[in-house]
């Protein structure tokens, strides 16, 4: 599980407002009981994957967004290879804790979703770090 | 009294069937086989009153069984699937979860997942929800002026699901009459019900 991000941050009225491309480039496995074995058994209807960024910063000692999600079907391959991608969502942050923050990481997890049954959410293995720059980039076009 | 003659003019006059049997097990059926019946029905609507009120206090949940009303979170849920919710104090609200909250003021609890959460160190925690279906975060959904929701609004978090389960609540919301008429005939069993 691998990603390469970079980024830039611009503020927005009050709130830091963060920009990140990434690649993805993942193996979503079963690893129950120790084992790693085909993610889609016969009681996975689907997956929700979301990338997440998780970072502290002096207003709030944990922050969570989540960046970009995807749906994926059973009977999708479930190999993730994406380039250049764009976050989905607003990552604004509640305050200013994203200039100049170097511990902001970003993880890949799901939501099992079965035919019937327990909704787990497991967390991929493999994370990244995305250092934010101490200054604004005000003229970027996104 | 002749017992025999009246018997005997029933029995030629009168139409058999199971509907007359039944009315006649009825009319048989002494006051005391009457309180008994009736005792047997408040003990199984007790019985489930109270599963229901431990399951309440096991989760932690006040309403630890909610049924999908609408598309908002397909394809994971369809409107009458049936989720099972917890809601214990400790279990942290994270990105990725699906929660049931209800809005201040409103009655209907919404089910959707959280994207964003900004937790201060005292534990106390603001989040945003969206549906996997909506294009766009809740935000709209919340009172005029909120911004986003806290602890107190969550009912639980859905831990597990069952497809279809649900629909019979909703048709019975949708259709009344469903409603009586279910109640009518369950009554009507466990009362006439005779055990042997």
């Amino acid at each position: 599980l691998r990603k390469n991000v970079e980024d830039f941050t611009g503020p927005r009225e009050r709130s830091d407002l963060g920009f990140v491309t990434f690649d993805i480039t993942a193996d979503i496995l079963n690893g129950k009981n120790g084992l790693q074995t085909f993610i889609f058994d016969w009681n996975v209807k689907q997956l929700f994957l979301y990338l997440s960024a998780e970072y502290s910063t002096k207003n709030n000692a944990l922050n969570q967004v989540i960046l970009w999600d995807k749906i994926m079907l059973r009977g999708e391959n479930p190999r993730l290879f994406l380039k250049d991608m764009k976050s989905k969502y607003f990552f604004f942050d509640d305050g200013n804790g994203l200039k100049g923050n170097r511990n902001v990481t970003l993880t890949l997890s799901w939501n099992v979703v079965p035919n019937a049954g327990i909704l787990p959410l497991i967390t991929g293995s493999g994370h990244v770090s995305v250092p934010f720059p101490d200054t604004y980039e005000t003229t970027k076009s996104y | 009294r002749a017992p025999v003659a009246s018997r005997w003019r029933l029995g030629t006059a009168v139409p058999r069937g199971p509907a007359m049997d039944l009315f006649g097990d009825l009319r048989r059926m002494n006051k005391r086989q009457l309180y008994y019946q009736v005792l047997n029905f408040a003990m199984i609507v007790s019985s489930a009153l109270m599963i229901w009120k431990g399951l309440i206090v096991i989760t932690g949940s006040e309403s630890p069984i909610v049924v999908v009303l609408s598309g908002s979170m397909e394809p994971a849920f369809h409107r009458g699937d049936l989720l099972f919710l917890t809601n214990f104090h400790d279990d942290p609200i994270r990105a990725g979860e699906i929660v049931v909250f209800k809005v201040e003021g409103r009655d209907i609890p919404i089910v959707h997942r959280v994207t964003k959460i900004h937790e201060k160190e005292n534990g106390n925690i603001k989040f945003l929800t969206k549906g996997d279906n909506n294009e766009v975060d809740d935000r709209g959904l919340y009172k005029e002026g909120q911004n986003w929701l806290e602890k107190k609004d969550v009912v639980g978090r859905a831990r597990g699901f069952l497809p279809y389960v649900g629909m019979v609540t909703i048709i019975m919301n949708d259709y009344p009459k469903f409603k009586y008429a279910l109640l009518a005939v369950m009554g009507a069993y466990v009362l006439l019900k005779r055990e042997s």
